[in-house]
């Protein structure tokens, strides 16, 4: 393609972040991104695409061969370096922590691609507090389901109000020094075993 | 003595064992060291968060700090490898078809390489489509043996048959889909293409390469000059670890905890097999191989130059690097010997005396001796 923009090439396995990551490339102006969710479908793609910057996602299990597959590829016929200067330890650092790699054609200006760099490693960044924010609010949705089960043991058992039941257990809790969902849980299992 | 934290990265792999001991046996926390151990799914993974300094130290292939010494790795930081994790512990694995094959054309039905290899010769040039093996790493033993048994039966690598990149847990998956007719790789990886019925260890790295390192421990450069008594203690802790694995009296536990969970998470028994070295070569075919996979006999640990430099040279041999006293050099010096002999001292063990060695006719399966001192000719014999 007579184009001076550079392609790019995303691949990764999980969906939601590569879609993170391409959109990002593309509000920043960046127009040739492609998304590749498997390692076959790189080997079949790459002399089409000829990207002159590949992002990999380092929990990649088959990171070996892609980037061996890389360095042989004729698609990308100048050498591969892991990003663009090998000295700037920190940036390398930052990137690998965010859990991306990247490859990058030789002779690439340094500018260029550090911003469509910047820009993978703050869409990982983002995409992981995501992550952990919904499996935060997982566990504590899990919780309450625990806590409303103990509650309605409390009720039926012992005749107590909903406002009395769990003020039964954090009390509980206070004085054992435990979590309330860890004393619904004790309940609600010895609850189960008791059941005919 | 207040506790040095030391991570390490390591792969699933049998020989991650010593790390994994010296961890659960209690013998870093001996030498005062709190050694946290963190699996990786990628050796580009180990490597580079070695040199981005995540991991301390790390179970790395034993070419692996050579080649980053001699800038063919990505990103460019020193490594060096003051000890090897054990002798052996890889192995050739075919599928069954292609075994057939070979024992159609003459293969003897042993573990002995050169008959196999010969045997696959007759295959190869029956024509047919052109036979894909697989390795886990360009710059890792198994693609050097497995290079080295084909070249000296005959078969010429890139030429004859294809040498592809496979992660190991995907190997035996690969075999059974008929995806590659053979790989070369570490335990239990042999042992569960084994198990999976489809395949048949061919030949092990004991007998292609006798008493020959595979996986070493990599540090990198810097970490090693500003923390060396977190080193020495980490060797020592090793050392100790290599010991209680070569006991046979531990086999069982060592498998046993190498099994678990947060390590390899794959069935004790089939770990023991590599371990042991008795090994299943084909369903319900158990051969017993004393020097499979050794810990700790035969200076197991040490880190010979001899070993980096014969690496080197299988490395210009398949075009990775052209060969120059200067590369040379840099090879040699990525193993520390005098790192391991400081460190070990105190053990009182007995050491070898030089950190070279001639590897006599009788160390590869071919017959064709390695002098350390003589290289250049070594390197001018094989050129291809």
């Amino acid at each position: 393609m007579p184009s001076d923009e550079l392609a790019i090439l995303i691949v990764d396995e999980d969906r939601v972040r590569a879609t993170i990551i391409e959109d990002g490339l593309r509000e920043a102006g960046h127009q040739r991104v492609t998304v590749i969710n498997s390692t076959q479908e790189v080997a079949r793609r790459i002399t089409e695409i000829a990207p002159d910057v590949v992002v990999i996602d380092l929990e990649n299990p088959d990171r070996d061969r892609l980037e061996h597959f890389f360095t042989l590829s004729k698609a990308l016929h100048r050498p591969v370096a892991m990003f663009v200067d090998r000295s700037d330890a920190a940036a390398i650092g930052a990137a690998i922590e965010a859990g991306v790699s990247a490859y990058v054609v030789d002779g690439l200006r340094k500018d260029r691609v550090k911003s469509i760099l910047d820009m993978a490693v703050l869409r990982f960044n983002a995409y992981s507090r995501l992550q952990r924010e919904l499996d935060e609010a997982r566990t504590a949705l899990e919780d309450r389901r625990v806590i409303d089960k103990a509650k309605a043991i409390l009720i039926k058992q012992r005749g107590l109000s909903e406002a009395d039941a769990y003020s039964l257990l954090r009390k509980t809790a206070m004085n054992q020094n435990r979590r309330i969902v860890d004393i619904a849980q004790s309940l609600v299992t010895a609850a189960g075993l008791l059941e005919p | 003595m207040s506790d040095l934290r030391i991570t390490a990265g390591f792969l699933p792999l049998l020989d991650s064992l010593l790390l994994v001991v010296a961890r659960e046996k209690g013998l870093a926390a001996t030498q005062g060291i709190d050694l946290a151990l963190v699996r990786e799914t990628s050796w580009a993974n180990i490597r580079d968060r070695v040199a981005v300094g995540h991991f301390d130290v790390a179970h790395m292939l034993g070419p692996m700090p050579i080649a980053a010494n001699l800038g063919l790795s990505p990103i460019a930081v020193p490594i060096v490898a003051p000890m090897t994790l054990g002798l052996g512990g890889n192995a050739i694995t075919v599928s069954v078809a292609l075994w057939q094959r070979m024992l159609d054309a003459g293969a003897p039905g042993n573990i002995d390489p050169g008959p196999a290899g010969a045997a696959l010769r007759m295959v190869v040039a029956g024509g047919g489509p052109r036979l894909r093996f697989a390795v886990t790493h360009p710059h890792s033993g198994h693609n050097y043996e497995l290079r080295y048994w084909l070249a000296s039966s005959g078969i010429v690598p890139d030429r004859d048959v294809d040498i592809v990149i496979l992660p190991p847990p995907l190997m035996a998956d690969a075999l059974a889909a008929g995806t590659v007719e053979g790989y070369c790789v570490g335990e239990p990886w042999n042992s569960a293409g084994v198990a999976s019925g489809a395949g048949r260890i061919v030949t092990v790295k004991a007998r292609i390469w006798a008493e020959s390192p595979d996986k070493v421990l990599g540090v990198g450069e810097r970490w090693a000059t500003q923390n060396p008594e977190a080193l020495a203690a980490l060797l020592r802790a090793l050392y100790a670890a290599s010991v209680w694995c070569g006991d046979p009296a531990n086999h069982a536990e060592a498998a046993a905890i190498l099994g678990g969970p947060a390590y390899l998470d794959r069935p004790s028994e089939l770990l023991l097999r590599g371990l042991s070295g008795r090994l299943e070569l084909i369903r319900g075919e158990s051969v017993r191989i004393p020097d499979f996979y050794v810990p700790s006999a035969q200076s197991a640990t040490f880190p010979w130059i001899t070993h980096a430099l014969w690496y080197y040279t299988q490395m210009v041999r398949w075009g990775d690097v052209p060969h120059s006293d200067e590369n040379a050099r840099r090879a040699a010096d990525s193993y520390r010997p005098d790192l391991y002999r400081s460190a070990i001292a105190p053990f009182g063990a007995a050491l070898p005396t030089g950190d070279r060695k001639l590897l006599s006719a009788g160390t590869f399966f071919d017959g064709v001796p390695f002098d350390p001192d003589s290289f250049d000719t070594y390197i001018e014999s094989q050129r291809v």
